[in-house]
Order: C-alpha cells, then sequence, then structure tokens
C-alpha cells in the first residue's frame, strides 16, 4: 500500500465515489468527519445532514426508488435509532450501505457510550444487516468494495463497521 | 368547515400527469390514494411510520425532473417532525409534502393527536424554512394547492384540513418488493 494509514478517510471517500454513491446522509461523528468534509466539497453528491439516523434509512429508500444509490453515515449509538425504520428496507429490499464507526468498545472514556456500542453486532443481525468490519487502515477499502456489491447487487442491507482502534481515542482533555 | 378527505384526495391527484410521484403514509392517506385510482407511481407505505417525508427527499434528489408528492396524516408528520428541518436544509424545488390533518389517530381508534391541541404544522414547516405554506380550510384553497402542485416550482408544505371520518378501506398492494419493482419500472429503472 502506498497510502499512509491515516489517509483511510480519502479512500473510503473514492471507493464510495467508484461505488456509484450519489446521496450521503449523515448525523454528525468525529469519526466520519473527513469522509463527511469530503462528501461536502463533492458537487456530485448531495449531502444531507439528519436530525436523527433513521431518517436516513428512510431516505436511502426514497433514494433507491429514484435510482440513487445512497450512503448512511452513523456513530454506533445511531444504530439503536434506526430499528423500527429498518422494517422499510427489510419488508421492500431497499439497498442500504451504513457506514458506521464504533464508540464503548475500545479506549472509551465515556461509559455512556457502552450499552448501544456492546450490542450492535446482534441488533444489527437481527435486522438482516450482513456486517463488514475494518479494524486496519488498510482493511478499509476492500471491506467497502465487498459491502457495496453485497447491498446494490442483491438489494440487501450491509454495515461497514469501522473500530474505534482504527479511529483512535477521543481526546477528552486539550 | 372542513373537506371530505377522499373527495380532497381525489381533487389533488385528478390529471396528475405521468410526472408526479406519490408517497402516501401509512394508514387513511394510502388508502384514499388507492381509492383516488391505483397508479404504478404509488409508493404505499404500509409500515415507515415518521419515515413518508424522508422518503420523499431521497427520492425528489434522485428524480430532479419530476414531482414528489408525500400526502401523509398528522400523526405520522408528528412521529418525523425532524425530517422538516432537514428538508429545510435541502429544500428541493420538486418536493411537496401534504398533510391531510384531522387531529386524530383514525387508524387506532380516534385518540386525539397534537394537532387538536394546537401544534401548528405549518408553523413548524416556516420555522424550518421551507419557502412555500399553504393552510386549506375550504375548496378554494384545496383547488389553489392542487393547481401548486401541477406548477412545483420550490419545496411546498401544505396541511388540509379534513374530517375526522372513516371512509370504508380501499386497500392497495401489500407487497413491499412488487410495490418497489412496479415504480421503479414505471419510471424507467431496471427492477
Amino acid at each position: 500500500m502506498s497510502a499512509r494509514p491515516a489517509d483511510w478517510p480519502d479512500r473510503l471517500f473514492e471507493t464510495l465515489k467508484h461505488g456509484g454513491i450519489r446521496q450521503v446522509a449523515y448525523v454528525p461523528d468525529a469519526g466520519h468527519a473527513r469522509l463527511i468534509d469530503r462528501c461536502r466539497a463533492d458537487s456530485d453528491i448531495r449531502d444531507v445532514a439528519l436530525t436523527t439516523e433513521e431518517e436516513g434509512v428512510a431516505m436511502a429508500g426514497g433514494a433507491w426508488l429514484g435510482g440513487d444509490r445512497a450512503a448512511l453515515l452513523m456513530q454506533s449509538s445511531g444504530v439503536g435509532n434506526c430499528i423500527n425504520m429498518l422494517s422499510l428496507a427489510r419488508s421492500c429490499r431497499f439497498p442500504l450501505l451504513m457506514l458506521i464507526t464504533m464508540r464503548g468498545e475500545w479506549e472509551e472514556f465515556n461509559p455512556w457510550q457502552v450499552p448501544m456500542g456492546s450490542i450492535i453486532d446482534p441488533v444489527l443481525e437481527l435486522c438482516e444487516a450482513e456486517i463488514y468490519r475494518a479494524r486496519e487502515p488498510d482493511e478499509v477499502v476492500g471491506v467497502t468494495q465487498r459491502a457495496i456489491q453485497h447491498v446494490f447487487g442483491e438489494e440487501r442491507i450491509a454495515a461497514v463497521i469501522l473500530s474505534q482502534q482504527l479511529i483512535g481515542r477521543k481526546v477528552w482533555t486539550k | 368547515m372542513t373537506l371530505e378527505r377522499r373527495a380532497a384526495m381525489a381533487t389533488l391527484l385528478a390529471g396528475r400527469g405521468d410526472d408526479l410521484l406519490v408517497i402516501p403514509g401509512l394508514g387513511s392517506t394510502a388508502w384514499d390514494a388507492a381509492a383516488a385510482g391505483d397508479n404504478d407511481q404509488n409508493f404505499y407505505l404500509w409500515g415507515a411510520m415518521g419515515g413518508a417525508a424522508m422518503i420523499g427527499l431521497g427520492l425528489a434528489l434522485a428524480q430532479p425532473s419530476r414531482r414528489v408528492a408525500v400526502i401523509t396524516g398528522d400523526g405520522e408528520m408528528l412521529m418525523g417532525l425532524g425530517a422538516l428541518a432537514t428538508i429545510g436544509t435541502k429544500c428541493p424545488p420538486n418536493l411537496a409534502i401534504i398533510v391531510f390533518d384531522n387531529g386524530v389517530y383514525g387508524e387506532t381508534g380516534m385518540q386525539p393527536s397534537h394537532t387538536q391541541a394546537g401544534v401548528d404544522l405549518i408553523g413548524v414547516a416556516a420555522a424550518c424554512g421551507i419557502p412555500s405554506r399553504l393552510d386549506v380550510r375550504n375548496e378554494d384553497e384545496l383547488g389553489d394547492l392542487a393547481r401548486r402542485l401541477k406548477n412545483l416550482r420550490e419545496t411546498l408544505f401544505a396541511r388540509v384540513q379534513i374530517a375526522a371520518d372513516e371512509p370504508p378501506r380501499v386497500l392497495p398492494l401489500r407487497d413491499g418488493v412488487a410495490l418497489k419493482q412496479r415504480f421503479r419500472a414505471s419510471i424507467g429503472l431496471k427492477p
């Protein structure tokens, strides 16, 4: 790999572009900050900031009805906000690509992040999402490419989990 | 004076045009849209309560050359009120959100909704920056809404004040995959 490890958000952005993603919905998150900046700066991508993650599940369904591929960016705490709306994707087999940054799994300072962060795998599995996990910078592109193929090739739900080790711990004192 | 819901839906969808895509919210507005005449370009919701407006946003962004009308109930809109704030940040000119407001949850036994207690959906839409708003309380205002829907040029939010009655259910197709496939095929997308 020629790219520097810290460039993984830029490589992730290029992977989404090559995968034909046209709409990117997100609840702002520090782990996704660079990716969000790249999406906002790209005139071919419709970036939509949400008030809550479940809005993005519905929006992605509407995007597919109209022929657009969408991606939904969130932090692990947002998974819980999506559960009932995921019924829409399951009932209609709408493709849904979720990119989830982890909290509450590694060197977490804030214990309030742990309850949701610790259960997202079983929750996502119950919601019929295929889980693709990246722990190292060099894994991000490959797992995202596989997730894109699964989601849009087969009209399925997938979650790309970006581990807390990959993102780095949040700095609480400056 | 309040409007009768079936007649109001029929007025809004009369001569709808090939470029109108309709998202009827779950429950009574889906039955109303089915009663007005089934159409492949209706994507009826049987669930996803609180999601209708956001489905409309994703669709409007994907299909800028077509008009998108989300037609839903006050209870459904209240469950996803944040969507109006989100839509206000993008304001696609081809999106209309139309709320049939009877102040009650008709499907569950006519319990009062927040609008009956005075929550003002038009005020919410205005505060969220949605540029065009219309409060529809009579036939003349309904006619105005129908005209504005036909010539949609900026994001429109309308509240249609309807009577709290329950006409017989007219049930549309309820297989979500089939609804999706026929909708996409109707606008030239591959299944």
